[in-house]
């Protein structure tokens, strides 16, 4: 209970808010380098996973991808980028090291989606003449909507996860708040630094899932032809397996 | 916790490279043209593998035994918690929401969260992969469970199989793949994040990763990163062994694939 009451105290003394190692400046490079590294992965992924998806090839890499970002310590990525000849860029090993580790969830799930969008709701639509470009825009993105969405999620995810240990690796964000609390054996610090960052990845999964609602272009839709096609089960149970695909860090 | 590898690791503290690289029992002279790339730092050097391999072999055991530990004591939980989420469906939402959670929050904050706990130990690292392993481990095994045929199960309740005795005997033998593709997951992402221990000083590989960035020794952060890739992958490899030993029947044969498999539940059944 100590250390909760220390943590409490920490976040309330304004001055461990304030200043460039302060509590905003840390949150504002964590939110801005997230953001930024989202947005690089999605026009890396996306356009690859779409392509790969409508053609349908590809599928052992997209999947193999998720295995091998699984296996490949985000850590020693960050420290070896930072050893390496980018090191001395700047923020340049961490942006690399993000996009990295979101490009996979992203990759693997927009690829399965489109993959599996139904093939004869695909059928109909290439025996109505559509195009390859329409019939990829207007049935097989709609219908891969809700796995491209948990892949985004993912990323999301991953990526502020991945920030956090930038700061292990020298860079900044809000780990830093928990790096610099362990460096001077300050408990109260590091669960502060810990809470916040927590909260933070809470709150950005919490605006991914608004985000997914806000924006299903099948909304009311979807739930209705759920129930009308009986083991509708089977749908949610892949969304689910597919939080596995992302991996935390 | 007063597990064997917390000896070696206590005699190895957070971040501390020995001044000392080779053992009593290593030539103390590595060769003169080898120790070149120590001094140029090079990237890939067979000096420091030779001169260091003591201190790469407690690592690496370090490295093994907290993902060891991890995922067995993850599984004992995940296997309770998955029978009971089965039961009932209420305990399921409350379990796997849970679980997603804590799948959310970053391992350094988690590590972090759980240092006041358990102290600076190996406890911290061990609890906090053992409940990201919870996440993937449940869904695998209630995955598993759920996919056996109910024909199968009314058969072997026809045939006066009792609950624990259709469990043990019939579905957790048909669950099995799907339990091992859960294990597997969870050993590969364990040994990846095993290295972020190193911020409490029993990170295994981890520990030489943040003491070469200290030190800007590139070969020390090269070989102790290869080395957690190749004990992903081995760990990998040897529970897909062990799931083929374990379930003949997943082999494809000359039949379908569901074939095969609905020949042996019957045979499991009988």
């Amino acid at each position: 209970m100590d250390a909760l009451t220390g943590a409490w105290q920490w976040l309330t003394t304004a001055a461990n808010w304030a200043g460039d190692k302060g509590v905003w400046h840390r949150l504002a490079e964590h939110v801005q380098i997230s953001a930024v590294c989202l947005v690089l992965s999605c026009l890396i992924a996306l356009p690859v996973a779409l392509w790969l998806g409508h053609i349908g090839k590809g599928g052992a890499l997209a999947v193999n991808l998720s295995n091998i970002g699984r296996a490949v310590p985000t850590f020693a990525v960050l420290v070896l980028l930072t050893l390496g000849p980018l090191g001395s860029q700047g923020e340049w090993p961490t942006v690399i090291a993000l996009v990295l580790f979101a490009i996979p969830p992203l990759l693997t799930n927009a690829y399965l989606g489109i993959r599996e969008a139904d093939r004869d709701a695909v059928e109909a639509a290439r025996g109505m003449g559509m195009s390859g470009p329409q019939l990829l825009l207007r049935v097989e993105l709609p219908l891969a909507y809700p796995l491209l969405m948990t892949g985004l999620r993912s990323a999301a995810v991953q990526i502020v996860a991945t920030a956090t240990l930038a700061a292990m690796a020298g860079g900044g964000g809000l780990g830093r708040v928990i790096t610099a609390g362990f460096g001077n054996y300050d408990t109260a610090q590091v669960v502060a630094g810990a809470v916040l960052v927590a909260a933070l990845a809470l709150a950005v999964e919490g605006v991914m899932v608004a985000v997914d609602r806000l924006c299903d272009p099948m909304r009311g839709r979807r739930r209705a032809a759920r129930i009308g096609r009986g083991p509708g089960e089977r749908r949610g149970a892949r969304d689910d397996d597919a939080v596995a695909i992302g991996g935390a860090a | 916790m007063s597990v064997p590898w917390s000896l070696t690791a206590a005699a190895w503290p957070s971040g501390q490279v020995p001044a000392d690289p080779g053992g009593p029992w290593l030539p103390q002279a590595a060769a003169p043209g080898g120790a070149d790339c120590l001094v140029a730092n090079d990237w890939i050097c067979g000096a420091y593998l030779r001169t260091r391999s003591h201190e790469l072999l407690a690592a690496t055991v370090q490295h093994l035994g907290i993902t060891a530990a991890s995922v067995a004591l993850g599984l004992l939980i995940a296997f309770p918690l998955a029978l009971l989420a089965r039961r009932r469906r209420a305990v399921a939402g409350a379990v796997l929401g849970l679980t997603t959670v804590l799948y959310t929050i970053p391992s350094l904050a988690m590590f972090a969260l759980l240092t006041p706990v358990f102290g600076v130990s190996v406890a911290v690292v061990i609890t906090g992969l053992v409940l990201y392993s919870l996440t993937i481990l449940v869904r695998n095994i209630l995955a598993g469970l759920d996919a056996v045929p109910a024909e199968v199960r009314e058969a072997a309740r026809g045939m006066g199989y009792g609950p624990a005795r259709m469990l043990f005997g019939v579905e957790l033998p048909l669950a099995l793949p799907a339990v091992v593709a859960g294990i597997r997951i969870a050993t590969v992402s364990t040994v990846a994040m095993t290295t972020i221990g190193s911020v409490v000083g029993f990170g295994g590989l981890g520990n030489l990763i943040a003491s070469g960035l200290q030190g800007f020794f590139k070969a020390e952060v090269l070989t102790a990163s290869v080395l957690c890739v190749l004990l992903a992958v081995a760990a990998d490899l040897l529970l897909m062994a062990v799931q083929r030993m374990l379930t003949p029947w997943t082999r494809p044969r000359a039949g379908s694939r569901s074939g095969g498999r609905r020949t042996r539940a019957t045979k499991a059944v009988a």
